[in-house]
């Protein structure tokens, strides 16, 4: 019974393996970035253009609305960042309708990678935002005791970020196949339509996220509001 | 060898077991609570939904938890594992 993908090897000569993640991960990439390459060769801003062209500004704009909702006013400058996670983590989660693919984002080193990037990302955007001395200063508020609970929520939201997608594609994909060495036909199929629907529901869970905790870091420290007046 | 593989396997049937019956419970009381506040407002539908969302994914965490904790020792089990192969080297 096969956890992950890393137990899938491919190649291997002495500490250097190509198990099923990294030729998964590698497929993805390609995908992403030549489909995106021929769509984007002509582009036009009349009124006809290519129905993939479409596709790609629907995408485009609907990611950049999230990200305004959430609270990032200019967000040309995180959807870079957010948009690649969600198309990364979507088209993982859609590819399970080829047979033989196994999403990648079912080793936990896959989302362990993309929890660090995101736990690196925050304070990166904070500092662009806020400056050193005024992110850091985020982690005294509200009142300097919480300084160890600022840092350890920092550790514990980047863990839970990599073990909640881990195991909602994990079990995804375990699910399926020990049904399909009980009851073939009808069920696995059931299963694997359920399977598509949490993984995109994860890949936005994981961007949308990952947006707020952004959000977060680069809220600008307002003026000190008014001491309330003692009771 | 037969304690590790009973313990192992009650423990993983036990913690799955409780281990959902939480989440399951406050994800029905958050959906009702964001069906309430659709209904008084349907026009902030999409923020009501958004969070909805995030919030049943937080939830769904410690569901997911669990759910790890019972797959490693049902098929990744370290101690199985090491006990197995003691017995095959003798």
């Amino acid at each position: 019974m096969r956890l992950s993908p890393d137990q899938l090897i491919f190649w291997q000569h002495g500490f250097f393996v190509l198990n099923g993640t990294i030729m998964f991960t590698w497929a993805l990439m390609f995908v992403l970035v030549a489909g995106s390459w021929l769509i984007t060769r002509r582009l036009s801003t009349e009124q006809t253009r290519s129905r993939w062209q479409n596709l790609l500004e629907i995408v485009v704009t609907g990611i950049d609305k999230q990200i305004e909702e959430v609270g990032l006013p200019h967000p040309e400058k995180y959807i870079g960042f957010i948009g690649t996670l969600f198309l990364f983590v979507g088209l993982a989660a859609l590819c399970t309708v080829i047979p033989g693919y196994e999403p990648p984002t079912g080793s936990l080193s896959t989302t362990a990678a993309l929890a660090l990037c995101v736990f690196v990302a925050v304070p990166l955007f904070g500092i662009e935002q806020n400056g050193i001395a005024g992110y850091l200063k985020s982690y005294l508020a509200p009142t300097p005791l919480m300084l160890p609970f600022n840092i350890i929520s920092e550790l514990s939201r980047t863990l839970a970020l990599a073990v909640r997608l881990f195991g909602n594609m994990m079990s995804g994909a375990m699910i399926i196949a020990i049904l399909l060495t009980i009851t073939p036909f009808v069920f696995p199929i059931v299963m694997t339509a359920l399977g598509l629907l949490t993984g995109m529901v994860q890949a936005y869970i994981f961007s949308i996220l990952a947006a707020v905790y952004i959000a977060a870091a680069t809220r600008s420290r307002a003026a000190k509001p008014e001491p309330a007046p003692a009771t | 060898m037969t304690t590790i593989a009973v313990a192992s396997i009650v423990t993983a049937g036990i913690t799955t077991g409780f281990g959902t019956m939480g989440p399951a419970l406050s994800e029905g009381k958050a959906v009702a609570s964001a069906l309430t506040s659709l209904a008084q407002q349907p026009d902030a539908s999409a923020t009501i939904t958004r969070t909805l969302f995030v919030g049943l994914a937080m939830i769904e965490s410690t569901a997911i938890y669990c759910f790890v904790i019972s797959m490693i020792l049902v098929f990744a089990n370290p101690f199985w594992n090491h006990v197995v192969t003691l017995g095959a080297g003798k």
